[in-house]
């Protein structure tokens, strides 16, 4: 791959909103993923692989529960600091993403917000450094977008649960410590439990040939009889709403992180049409290609400022799970439009490896997935703003 | 051992320069600030010295509120403590007086300055500031070390390196060299919180002569239009009678 030269455009200066420890959080952040994410992604992400090297340095920059208190481990920043670091990694690579939005929102958080002193005591702070690798185990083969109907399910055995039942699309399951398991008790209520890698019955095999997320792992969670300790139950929340609102703080992440990928795309779109000549012009000279560029900075524009206003809510424990749904569906949906137009911006060098946007773009096809569909969350806005959910 | 680095906030190397007021303001809109590189390869090995030999190490700069961010950013990389000297920095002198004061102060036993600032690439501060606080002075300075109060200080020279020692108080000119690139720290997430909790002390300027004052800047002239020649020989040709280079 070439060399990293993105510069971050800041079109309205939003800059100027931001405070200064927001600046120093992201710039670290941006520095990093630099110097330790993009010298070897594409790499990682040809062959498959999960670059596990840059554990330490993920947690080095707070991307492990940076709204986490510093009791726990945590760095107990705000929600637009979490929201710039998911930022600048989804500039490096949306899978690499993807697992510090797991640790942080899917993990972390459910044990902070609903797990008992001792659970926080012994897993927070190892979650945080990275010494432990946690997974989020919602989603079924038979049950995605409507997880309520899961079949997964434990018994009270007395002095313990016995758990039975199979996860699929697990992102970081092949290689996690711990998982956050969602299942129904015998009367059909979801909680969370926490399962460790070596209990008897419980396996991770991993999903193979993808053609997004390459850079990170994805695997099953099956449960054959597992035997769960009872002080393992999450205690504090249950119902369906425990595992969705972990889905609200990791969306708000991806409505940020997506526009790391939308920037990354356009900065290279852009960098490029200045320099490849054409018919003896630039092809930036081009009212089409201009077209494309201005469209795309006007869009991660509008993107950000969404973004911001949603992490103002945030931090004011306002934000309500409709207008997550809002900025994810649409920072998504725009990050992805300005791939594919950068891609076609390089021409037959958008294809290739030696550019992020091909990457980028695939990586996409699965942000614009899980974590609620496209498609859902429009649903979501739709019931929200009409009172009809028109879900089933 | 007790070092100040002393520290200069410059645009970042991939800002557009512009200027406002008749070309005599530098337009600081849109501008990312940066620690002046030759102070960083100096603060990184400050904090080398700090790791290694227990050294407290301050940093200065001399500017108004807005180079905070940048001395924040010095202090979550492991700066003890910050002095910002509350005026806007008009010339080398000007700086070094600043300077100077605060280090009579403050007792330092090595001062790091950078061989030059990348903003206005004057190089003078760490000389004056030599010269006024009477201190032995290496400039250029490519490695440092320090033994009780001796140091020894390897210079870049043309084709080659010198090696020097010198007593303490000592004050360096520093460049890449002190550190490679690739040993300087990004903050983490740890740095940034203690930062938080570090003493940045605001102090004000002492009245200090103004030595030189700037009255315009000028751009050099944009590239002009590549033109594609079919033809040495026409590129020979055009070399000659337009652009008459050969
Ligand atoms: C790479 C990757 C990583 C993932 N990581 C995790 C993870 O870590 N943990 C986890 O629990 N899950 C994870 N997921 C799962 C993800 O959340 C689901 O894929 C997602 O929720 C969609 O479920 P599904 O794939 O079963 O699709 P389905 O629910 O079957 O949807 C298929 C299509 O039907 C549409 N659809 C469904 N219902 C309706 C409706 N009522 N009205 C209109 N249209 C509808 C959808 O929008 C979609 O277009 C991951 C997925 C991927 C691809």
């Amino acid at each position: 791959m070439r060399p990293d030269l993105f510069e971050a455009p800041d079109y309205y200066n939003i800059d100027d909103l931001l405070s200064e420890e927001h600046k120093l959080v992201r710039d670290a952040a941006r520095q990093w993923v630099k110097r330790d994410v993009s010298p070897i992604i594409e790499e990682y992400a040809q062959k498959a692989e999960f670059p596990k090297q840059i554990i330490k340095g993920l947690s080095d920059i707070g991307a492990f529960g940076p709204y986490i208190p510093e009791e726990y481990g945590g760095a107990g920043l705000d929600q637009i600091s979490y929201g710039l670091i998911m930022q600048e990694i989804e500039r490096g690579d949306s899978g690499i993403r993807s697992t510090a939005s797991v640790q942080s929102s899917l993990v972390m958080y459910p044990i902070f917000a609903y797990g008992t002193e001792a659970q926080k005591k012994k897993y927070l702070p190892k979650l945080a450094s990275g010494e432990l690798m946690g997974c989020f185990g919602l989603t079924e083969p038979n049950h995605g977008s409507n997880p309520g109907g899961m079949e997964t399910k434990y018994k009270d055995m007395g002095d313990h649960f016995l758990l039975n039942g199979a996860k699929l699309w697990i992102s970081n399951a092949p290689f996690a410590d711990i998982a956050v398991v969602w299942a129904k008790n015998e009367e059909g209520r979801i909680h969370g439990l926490i399962l460790e890698r070596g209990m008897e019955g419980f396996s991770t095999p991993e999903t193979h040939n993808k053609w997004s997320l390459r850079a990170s792992a994805t695997g099953e969670l099956i449960f054959d009889n597992v035997k769960v300790p009872k002080e393992n139950l999450l205690p504090n929340k249950s119902g369906l709403g425990a595992p969705l609102g972990c889905l609200d703080s990791a969306r708000y992440g991806i409505s940020w992180g997506a526009i790391g990928a939308a920037m990354d795309c356009y900065d290279t779109a852009l960098r490029y049409a200045k320099e490849r000549i054409q018919f003896g012009k630039p092809i930036a000279a081009f009212q089409l290609q201009q077209k494309k560029l201005a469209e795309m900075i006007t869009e991660i524009t509008k993107a950000q400022l969404l973004a911001l206003r949603l992490g103002q809510l945030k931090n004011e424990g306002k934000a309500s799970s409709a207008q997550i749904s809002m900025a994810k569906r649409n920072n998504v949906e725009m990050a992805l439009k300005i791939a594919r137009e950068a891609r076609q911006v390089l021409g037959g060098m958008g294809i290739t490896g030696e550019y992020s946007i091909m990457r980028h773009m695939m990586n996409l096809e699965s942000v614009i997935t899980y974590e609620g569909t496209h498609d859902i969350h429009l649903l979501i806005t739709g019931a929200d703003i009409t009172g009809i959910p028109a879900f089933s | 051992m007790k070092i100040l680095v002393c520290i200069s906030n410059v645009p970042d190397t991939t800002s557009k320069i512009n200027f406002t007021e008749g070309d005599t303001q530098f337009d600081t809109n849109g501008v990312q600030f940066v620690i002046n590189p030759n102070d960083e390869f100096g603060l990184t090995r400050a904090m080398w010295f700090k790791e290694k030999q227990g050294a407290t190490v301050h940093i200065a700069t001399v500017g108004d509120a807005s180079v905070e961010p940048t001395m924040r950013k010095a202090l979550a990389i492991g700066a003890d403590e910050g002095i910002r000297i509350n005026a806007v920095p008009t010339d080398g002198f000007f700086v070094a007086e600043q300077l100077a004061h605060v280090i009579k102060e403050g007792a330092y036993d090595l001062i790091i300055a950078g061989r030059e600032s990348i903003d206005y690439n004057g190089g003078m501060v760490p000389g004056i500031l030599a010269g006024l606080l009477g201190m032995n002075f290496v400039n250029t300075c490519i490695g440092l070390e320090v033994e009780g109060d001796t140091a020894t200080a390897l210079r870049e020279i043309d084709g080659g390196k010198e090696k020097v020692t010198a007593q303490l108080p000592l004050v360096i000119g520093g460049q890449k060299g002190l550190v490679e690139e690739s040993d300087l720290k990004i903050p983490n997430m740890r740095g940034i919180m203690m930062a938080r909790k570090k003493a940045l002390n605001v102090v004000e300027p002492i009245g200090a002569t103004t030595a030189t004052a700037d009255k315009k800047f000028e751009k050099p002239e944009p590239k002009g239009a590549v033109k594609l020649t079919e033809s040495v020989d026409e590129l020979v040709e055009l070399l000659h009678t337009e652009a008459k280079v050969i």
